[in-house]
């Protein structure tokens, strides 16, 4: 009954230490040109449009209003927005075309991570009655999931920068990745601590960056794209967020998606959004990806982590994986809050 | 496409300052409202939609989050929107889509605004660097327009305070309303205080703490229901910029558009004879008549003629926010909502003291932003065609 | 000075606000348990204990109704060091952050110990409440955690709130009862109910404009206006910007002159929070000849007279104080031109 959708174009802006306007209007224009012409579509025949920002990277009420001028959105458009990673925004996109609302959708995510402090600003996230009034910093929260997860035997810091080598050497080939590069995991555990356990390596860049993509449905797809990237399923759940209300070393949001979703364990490639080495390690054991699984051949959040865009980039990255043949059946992860409190699994392949 | 309908719906004493809960406290007076008046218990909820305006109002980055937990999304999926005013609406505009989809049976969907926690004025007034010093507030990016409106159309000067009046006196029959004047007169209004001229004290919206659910079902959840439910006949929602050259900023044109897809995906053709009772979203008096001929409820030019002969108070052809509306109770990220469960209260007979007598089919509307977000939906009670 | 190879600006953007919280009954109990040096914990219809407390069970979504008191000592079961304190953060010289289970109950409490060194931090470590000497019922009334040298206890079981704890309250070696305020021992609540909070929240962020804008503003700085002319709708923008309408950016510049009809206007005479200016003032939308768009501006020198039509022209500043901002115009005054025909500017309302 329902139609099927795939993902036919999606482009993204390089990842930088610091690019580009709060507003985020001149990095999105030829964001969306190159995602509609990887797609083959004119703007004028994008059924809806969902994006996904927060306001709180701009330091301003209503940031998302002005990203509207990029679309230039007269005529009037069929159009949302999700104060969430843009990986949300895709999903209500998704299901609008799920419901026969629209035929065609383009989702994007965009945030200057640099115009803040980042890690101070992500403090907000955190309950506002007995956390966020003593700003822990989301680089600290991550850490404490670390330490909890090296003292359940769970991972180590020598796993974690295994992680760290294979993502920058992946990411060496990525033009959009803010970092690369070869490292030895034993140089790599030679460096200090950023915050205990975690280093330098274990952290995702402050990154500034934006990601757009196209979806369509059935027939629509098939004419616009030569190998569409199907959607078997979407699916997404949030934990409660209480740090030492949880246990932090699963991710039971993150297991119930998957399993919504029946991901299978033998995937070509799953791109995991992942901000700190540990979270790769977690949602591995948590997603059930068996070690055939390619994780992040893009070098994944670890190289370059747009806030907001970075979960939809995540897609992204798996939709181009089968889209250009290299994978049959991709994964594409994102999460959302402190600690993978908010996860959504997209699975998606070729079909002939 | 499937159906989908509004099963029950709640919602908070809306104030000033709730300071007798938390957000969580206050999400959960309409939550638990909510699903007692639809006769569903958490277990059958399958995901919670949370829409509210900027998170600058609370002070929390992405509050659902933290609130995971409180709203019974825990384990479940969990969407957070936010389109500026419109977010209500747009809200249980998500939810319905995630119905008609079929991915849900039974999703409920939350609005809050907490703006006691800091002051919305400040929040909205944060100019960013490299601008003008020349902010002129809520109401003063607005009264320009009511100029506008009042010059094109050659509305007389009291309709504006007949909106407030009639406004003001239906709040007055509404437990929940936050300003409740049933003693508020044509003279009163327009001796109050004039804030941003041409718009008086009277005829502004107040700052309230409120929140609002509603549970949405499917037609197999629709048709268990032992009580009346509101079929939702069809949804809409258009976005145009906040400028541009030859912006209309008395009738946008994403308004009057989203209103045609609205009554032309509910079969309706002549909005004024077929719709009993419409909940549009009336910060400032003026915009009654203005969206009455944006919605396509009279000609460009005449809309205040329906506000003057009385048409749109309880028992004239088209009542128009019977609950009061946002002129009596304004959370504003959950304003919408209260605009889209009020016309299905209306259609399900639950709306109590100011219940429209025989409604069938009602409009629910919100609007955000420089009036360039609108998002609106028709219910009725019976799932028509 | 060559404005087209201009870079584009930043600036500071900070904003700041004293955000009032109202607790509701769980998290008000909790406050003023906090003030008056007594942790309390709720517990769940599973008997678990929940510090800090949960508003609501998240088996039975039922509202949470009973809390039980808690000593204020520890086992660290999450830590992480921190060398260089953040603004807001508990301690400005380097501390620990912790997962800290109060004994007897089953959940983990944020905050930070004060070890002196990264050293003295582990999992399993025993700590206490060092409580803050000025108290408000606010999560801030913990100062801090410090190393407890006292004896190690049993945890984790669900032993909280049983009446046996309560008697294991500290009553006595807290460094700070200076104050002579009621011991954390005293069961009793000594004071009103706490029923709100305040917590500041302030953040810096950096604005940046883009490269049109720049233009724009370094063009304001010699006391010039500058427009855009879409390339696709022909129509002029100012400030210049891509077009809303078409989504294309910037091509062709177009100077703008400081002349204008005001097409609408609103008298403002209300004080609101965040406002700049004392009320009354005119703030008016100004169509610039030139210009397809109008801008909003102050209209000075008309008190009364301001209207539909009228004609007004900008009031610069002295040039000694021009810089790259719209502030160059102090604002708008009548001109004493006739006023424009409703037609010439009905399409821009």
């Amino acid at each position: 009954m329902n139609p099927a959708v795939a993902i036919i174009g999606f482009a993204q802006a390089p990842c930088r230490p610091s690019a580009g306007t709060t507003s985020g209007v001149e990095t999105l224009v030829p964001l969306f040109h190159q995602a509609l012409s990887a797609a083959r579509l004119d703007r004028r025949e994008v059924d809806f449009w969902c994006s996904g920002s927060s306001d709180y990277l701009a330091g301003r009420a209503f940031s998302f209003v002005s990203a509207i001028d990029a679309i230039g959105a007269y005529p009037p458009i069929c159009e949302s927005h999700v104060e969430m990673d843009a990986a949300w925004a895709f999903y209500e996109a998704y299901v609008k075309i799920l419901a026969g609302e629209a035929e065609t959708a383009l989702v994007y995510g965009f945030g200057k991570s640099s115009a803040g402090l980042l890690r101070r600003v992500l403090a907000l996230q955190l309950d506002p009655y007995v956390a966020a009034p003593l700003w822990p910093d989301s680089v600290s929260v991550a850490a404490l999931q670390a330490r909890l997860a090296i003292d359940a035997g769970l991972v180590t810091e020598e796993a974690m920068a295994e992680v760290a080598a294979r993502s920058q050497a992946d990411a060496s080939t990525n033009p959009y990745a803010q970092v690369s590069g070869q490292l030895t995991v034993d140089d790599l555990v030679a460096t200090p601590y950023v915050a205990d356990p975690l280093r330098a390596h274990d952290c995702a860049p402050v990154s500034d960056g934006a990601a757009a993509l196209v979806l369509a449905a059935g027939e629509r797809a098939r004419r616009h794209r030569e190998q569409p990237a199907w959607i078997s399923g979407v699916a997404h759940r949030v934990d409660p967020q209480g740090l030492g209300e949880r246990d932090l070393t699963t991710v039971p949001s993150a297991t119930a998606a998957a399993e919504a979703v029946s991901l299978p364990a033998d995937l070509d490639v799953a791109e995991l959004h992942a901000p700190f080495t540990h979270q790769e390690l977690l949602l591995r054991t948590a997603l059930g990806l068996g070690d055939r699984v390619r994780i992040n051949p893009s070098g994944g959040a670890l190289c370059g982590n747009p806030m907001f865009s970075a979960g939809l980039a995540r897609i992204g990255a798996a939709a181009e994986q089968v889209m250009s043949g290299q994978a049959r059946r991709a994964a594409g992860h994102a999460t959302s809050g402190p600690a993978l409190q908010q996860n959504l699994i997209c699975l998606l392949e070729a079909r002939s | 496409m499937r159906r989908a309908a509004v099963l029950g719906t709640g919602q908070t004493q809306h104030q000033t300052r709730r300071t007798d809960v938390s957000m969580a406290g206050l999400c959960r007076e309409a939550i638990d409202r909510a699903l007692a008046d639809a006769g569903v218990d958490w277990p059958q909820i399958d995901a919670v939609v949370l829409g509210k305006a900027p998170d600058l109002f609370e002070g929390v980055m992405m509050p659902e989050l933290f609130l995971a937990d409180a709203l019974g999304a825990a384990g479940r999926p969990l969407l957070r929107v936010h389109t500026a005013g419109s977010v209500g609406g747009a809200t249980g505009v998500v939810a319905t889509s995630l119905v008609r989809a079929g991915v849900h049976q039974r999703v409920l969907a939350v609005a809050f605004e907490k703006q006691s926690e800091s002051n919305a004025m400040w929040a909205l007034s944060i100019q960013p660097p490299f601008t003008a010093p020349i902010g002129a507030g809520a109401g003063g990016y607005f009264a320009p327009h009511v100029r506008a409106y009042i010059r094109r159309s050659n509305a007389p000067e009291h309709v504006g305070a007949m909106v407030a009046v009639k406004d003001r006196r239906n709040g007055a029959l509404n437990p929940n309303a936050h300003l409740r004047q049933p003693e508020i007169t044509l003279e009163s209004v327009q001796a109050s205080p004039m804030l941003w001229d041409p718009i008086r004290y009277d005829e502004t919206c107040p700052s309230s703490d409120g929140a609002c659910a509603m549970v949405i079902g499917d037609q197999a959840a629709a048709e268990a229901s032992e009580r009346p439910v509101a079929w939702i006949r069809a949804t809409a929602m258009r976005t145009e910029p906040t400028y541009f050259a030859g912006k209309d900023h008395v009738n946008p044109r994403a308004g009057a558009e989203a209103a045609q897809a609205l009554w032309q995906a509910a079969g309706i053709t002549d909005p004024l004879a077929e719709v009993d009772v419409a909940e549009i979203y009336v910060p400032f008096s003026w915009f009654e008549p203005m969206w009455l001929e944006n919605l396509g409820f009279a000609e460009a030019g005449h809309g205040w003629k329906l506000t003057e002969s009385g048409e749109t108070q309880i028992g004239g052809r088209l009542p128009v926010n019977p609950s009061g509306g946002v002129l009596c109770s304004n959370p504003i990220g959950a304003s919408g909502m209260l605009r889209f469960a009020e016309a299905a209260r209306q259609v399900m007979g639950r709306a109590g003291e100011h219940q429209v007598a025989g409604a069938k089919t009602a409009l629910g509307h919100a609007y955000g932003g420089g009036s360039q977000f609108f998002s609106m939906w028709v219910v009725s009670d019976t799932a028509g065609r | 000075m060559d404005t087209a190879s201009a870079p584009p600006l930043a600036a500071p953007l900070d904003i700041a606000f004293d955000y009032t919280r109202s607790l509701g009954p769980v998290l008000g109990r909790f406050m003023t348990g906090l003030r008056d040096r007594r942790v309390l914990g709720a517990r769940t219809a599973d008997g678990r204990v929940h510090v800090p407390p949960l508003e609501y069970d998240p088996a039975t979504h039922a509202p949470v109704t009973e809390l039980v008191p808690v000593p204020p000592t520890g086992t660290v079961t999450s830590w992480t060091w921190t060398d260089q304190p953040l603004d807001g953060q508990p301690l400005d010289r380097p501390f620990g952050w912790a997962l800290i289970r109060l004994d007897g109950a089953d959940t983990a409490l944020l905050h930070a110990v004060d070890a002196g060194t990264r050293e003295s931090m582990r999992t399993g470590m025993r700590v206490r409440i060092r409580w803050a000497a000025e108290r408000s019922g606010h999560i801030r009334d913990i100062a801090c955690f410090e190393p407890d040298p006292g004896p190690p206890r049993a945890s984790g079981s669900a032993t909280g709130g049983d009446p046996a704890t309560a008697s294991d309250l500290d009553t006595s070696g807290d460094p700070d009862t200076s104050n002579g305020a009621g011991t954390s021992g005293d069961l009793s609540t000594s004071g009103e109910l706490v029923t709100g909070i305040t917590t500041p929240i302030r953040l810096s962020y950096t604005h940046t404009t883009s490269a049109e804008e720049s233009r724009y503003l370094h063009a304001l700085s010699e006391g010039r206006l500058l427009g855009q002319r879409c390339p696709a709708c022909r129509k002029v923008y100012v400030p210049p910007r891509v077009c809303p309408a078409d989504g294309v950016p910037t091509e062709e510049e177009v100077p703008v002159h400081d002349h204008g009809t005001v097409t609408t206007f609103c008298v403002v005479n209300v004080p609101f929070a965040g406002q700049r200016l004392d009320p009354p003032y005119v703030v008016a939308q100004v169509l610039l000849d030139g210009a397809d768009i109008p801008i909003p501006h102050l209209i000075l020198g008309a008190a009364g007279e301001v209207r539909m039509g009228m004609r007004v022209a900008a009031v610069w500043r002295d040039p000694a104080t021009w810089s790259t901002t719209p502030e160059n115009i102090a604002h708008f005054r009548p001109t004493g031109e006739p006023d424009a025909p409703y037609e010439s500017y009905q399409e821009h309302l």
